[in-house]
């Protein structure tokens, strides 16, 4: 019983606790402990996730599984960031206390950490986040068919956007006087026009719909109905 | 009966679309393919907003966004700090992401050590750092900001630092600009910034183009400027070079020249929808099977 | 303990612990009596949120009473089935990614829960489920829901945590190394369910490639049109929310999202009056006054 009603009841507290620091100024330092409860649970929470990587990745390379390498290089730059970025090894000495090693900026880029920030890291991360523009090409190309009213209209808003996003839609229409009774076909208006109205709309009411989701969702939690989420049976939680 | 050559577009394999879309960006970068911008509305309220922030004053510049996001949105940080630094404004860096202060310790040195060395730390700039609690960190600096920044990210009291050892809450600025990815970033320094405080300080802000639905609901009232992608980037840039041309101008001049590739690939990605398009009608009228 | 009696501890429990911890709050703040101790810029949210919670909690009192519940089909959710099924004909796994945020993030746990019902019908088919996840609180929630539906499917010994694992907190890493796996060891049922970001479009593209069945739910609006661009279904908003208690079946689960449903009447009926008052304001300019003061109460 212990194991399903603690949850349900901390959750509940939690969860009053939060709505009502909305409201009751004095409340207010008691939805700051719950954030602080969190953060403390999620800090201890990286020691069981950096086991559970050690764990899975050792094992692999253990039974020499195949991409065994892969997870050698893994747990190889897993510790050398953390051994660079714990003992700050090779930082810049701070100039107030020359003698004290650990008083270093760690973060600069002369250091073996800045160094793989810099070098390692974010290129890496700009890369990944490049791929999309490959992919949104091949989405565009595999997705984007006029297969009735509504798609044809999908297909002349991308047509619109994406000229007007670029030097070609003053190319194709900056000509049109702005003050002229034509100015809605140029296609800088045409981008702001389908932007600020016809897209905000459709965004505000899907973002009422979430808000409203949000709200269900976060009542049948905290009033215990939806429990979905507690052990069942004799498991052990 | 065989598919007619148009038809088997429709199984054409992705690596062919990759191929042409590395083209379509590589190209015009190796070219130095340049197009003239014309800035829109935006990025003008977001030059005159910072123009209209009295020479001396503070500002508050949050970078919100990581190296992923850097494509899109360094060229945006760099000119904003270069047109603050122009107008003799103070400016005070923070960050929301843990990665944003690094993304600020990079724009400081390609940018306000390169073009203004006159810059003292201390006096006329402080980098703060990055603290935890996204929305939280607004909601505190809005009525005590020693209370959230108890020191600079080196360590060194604010206290002693004569830029911010005043400052008690977010009035102290006169302006508050958001770099932003994503959450946390413009979006909540308008709700728990500008909503404690409206009418204390200007927002502007600068973000992807994915955000941009989130954030043009704020604008103009809430948000008196805003920067959307690369696009507005580049036409900010443009206004500000043109008042405050710098002596490398490629340094503020990155968002310009990414608008050369991305007119490129956009040009791809409609003759990509239109074949598509072409392929699926004569996969049909063929009696195809999909 | 019946439904009842754990309610009426709840309440009382939560009663107890608020008059304890106001205690240091009060002692702080000893003219509580006055306007001070409450925010009263923000009562009309305060009103919104009684509304809808009322019209939620009498949604389900309804659907208790036995009154019968109608809520439309999600095409998504019908086709979980057939996505898991496909998966254990063809031999191949079914991957759930419960998206890149932290259990503090609603959606994360509306994703969580329908893990825990997708894992139920992954154990009763037999296929193998893999959870890769972006936090490590995340992993723990999805270990128990996964170990709970094997037991609720009747199948604890084919229960393992192997296949749920944490990889890391950064964005761009926990891509690469998920697409990665689905390349290699090529998944035929995807779900995606969760707070995703820049990542949406990647996995989606990845997942259309291997020719995986996709099915993705979010409510981060600025992902959706990425998602319904390159997945086979996607649940949208609000329905993603729903999904749960959709695919519990529950009276009571059900009835909330009637309850939902009549909040979105009421925030429609606030746009058609304050739309109405602002076009009719236009000759009038007393109706301009209304607008302008239904702005005000409720924009704040």
């Amino acid at each position: 019983m212990l194991q399903r009603t603690v949850p349900i009841m901390i959750l509940c507290l939690s969860g009053a606790v939060m709505v009502l620091a909305y409201f009751i100024t004095s409340a207010v330092s008691w939805s700051e402990t719950v954030n602080v409860w969190f953060n403390v649970l999620a800090a201890v929470a990286y020691v069981l996730g950096a086991g559970n990587l050690l764990t899975v990745n050792l094992e692999k390379i253990s039974s020499q599984r195949p991409g065994w390498g892969y997870s050698a290089i893994t747990l190889a730059a897993f510790f050398f960031m953390l051994t660079v970025g714990l003992f700050k090894i090779g930082a810049v000495p701070d100039p107030a206390h020359p003698t004290v090693h650990l008083a270093g900026d760690y973060e600069t880029a002369a250091s073996p950490y800045g160094w793989m920030y810099d070098w390692v890291f974010s290129p890496l991360t700009s890369t990944m986040f490049a791929l999309l523009a490959f992919y949104v090409a091949s989405a565009a190309f595999r997705a984007f068919r006029a297969k009735n009213i509504e798609s044809i209209l999908l297909l002349g808003t991308a047509f619109i956007i994406l000229l007007a996003q670029t030097a070609a839609g003053m190319f194709l229409t900056g000509w049109i006087p702005e003050g002229s009774a034509f100015a809605f076909l140029r296609l800088d208006w045409m981008k702001i026009a389908i932007t600020e109205y016809i897209q905000t709309a459709g965004m505000r009411a899907i973002t009422i719909g979430i808000a409203l989701g949000v709200a269900a969702t976060s009542l049948r939690l905290i009033l215990g109905i939806d429990k979905s989420y507690l052990p069942k049976g004799g498991g052990a939680a | 009966m065989s598919d007619s050559p148009l038809a088997r577009l429709n199984n054409l394999d992705r690596r062919w679309i990759f191929l042409a879309m590395g083209l379509s960006i590589a190209i015009p970068i190796l070219l130095k393919l340049r197009f003239p911008e014309y800035p829109g509305p935006m990025a003008r309220a977001t030059f005159n907003a910072v123009e209209a922030v009295p020479e001396g004053s503070t500002v508050l510049l949050s970078f919100d966004y990581d190296p992923a996001s850097a494509a899109e949105l360094q060229p945006m940080a760099s000119a904003l700090v270069h047109h603050c630094a122009a107008r003799k404004l103070k400016i005070v860096f923070m960050a929301l992401w843990p990665l944003g202060k690094k993304q600020a310790d990079g724009t400081i040195d390609r940018v306000l050590k390169e073009f203004h060395p006159g810059y003292q730390y201390g006096t006329d700039y402080v980098q703060l750092g990055f603290q935890s609690g996204n929305e939280g960190v607004i909601k505190l600096m809005a009525t005590n900001v020693p209370e959230q920044y108890k020191t600079d990210s080196s360590g060194t009291a604010l206290t002693s630092l004569p830029l911010v050892a005043g400052v008690k809450d977010l009035s102290a600025f006169k302006l508050v600009a958001s770099i932003s990815a994503g959450y946390p970033g413009a979006k909540e320094w308008v709700q728990y910034g500008n909503g404690a405080m409206p009418e204390a300080f200007s927002i502007v802000g600068g973000s992807t183009g994915v955000q941009v639905s989130q954030l043009l609901p704020y604008y103009p009232k809430q948000m008196e400027g805003m920067l959307v992608a690369v696009k507005g980037a580049a036409e900010y840039e443009m206004l500000v070079e043109q008042k405050y041309p710098v002596a490398k101008p490629e340094v503020i001049g990155q968002g310009r020249v990414r608008m050369g590739p991305q007119l490129v690939a956009h040009l791809l990605m409609i003759a990509l929808i239109v074949l598509g398009n072409l392929a699926m009608i004569a996969g049909r009228s063929r009696g195809g099977a999909r | 303990m019946t439904a009842t009696t754990m309610q009426r501890s709840l309440t009382t429990t939560v009663a107890a612990a608020l008059l304890v911890l106001s205690q240091p709050a009060l002692a702080q703040a000893p003219e509580a009596a006055t306007q001070d101790w409450i925010r009263t810029d923000r009562l009309p949210l305060l009103l919104v949120i009684v509304l809808v919670a009322s019209a939620v909690a009498a949604a389900i009192a309804l659907a208790r009473s036995g009154r019968p519940v109608k809520i439309r089909r999600l095409a998504a959710l019908d086709a979980v089935d057939e996505a898991i099924g496909r998966a254990t004909e063809m031999g191949r796994s079914v991957l759930f990614v419960p998206g890149i945020q932290d259990m503090t993030d609603i959606q994360t746990v509306a994703g969580v829960t329908i893990l825990g019902r997708v894992a139920k019908t992954a154990a009763e088919y037999d296929a193998k489920l893999e959870v890769p996840t972006c936090r490590s609180i995340v992993m723990s929630a999805a270990r128990d829901a996964v170990r709970a539906a094997h037991f609720e499917a009747g199948r604890p010994e084919t229960y393992t945590d192997a296949n749920i694992n944490y990889l890391t907190d950064e964005q761009f890493g926990y891509v690469a190394a998920v697409t990665g796996s689905m390349v290699r060891d090529k998944p035929a049922a995807c779900f995606y369910m969760g707070a995703f970001y820049a990542e949406s479009l990647l996995f989606a593209e990845n997942g259309n490639s291997i020719g995986a069945i996709q099915i993705a739910g979010t409510a981060e609006p600025s992902q959706l049109p990425f998602f319904v661009a390159a997945c086979d279904y996607t649940l949208i908003g609000e329905e993603f929310f729903a999904a749960s208690a959709y695919l519990s079946g529950e009276r009571d689960q059900l009835g909330s999202i009637q309850g939902q449903d009549l909040g979105k009447l009421f925030a429609a009926a606030v746009i058609v009056i304050g739309c109405a008052l602002a076009t009719a304001g236009i000759w009038i300019p007393k109706l301009a006054g209304g607008a302008d003061a239904l702005r005000k109460y409720f924009g704040g």
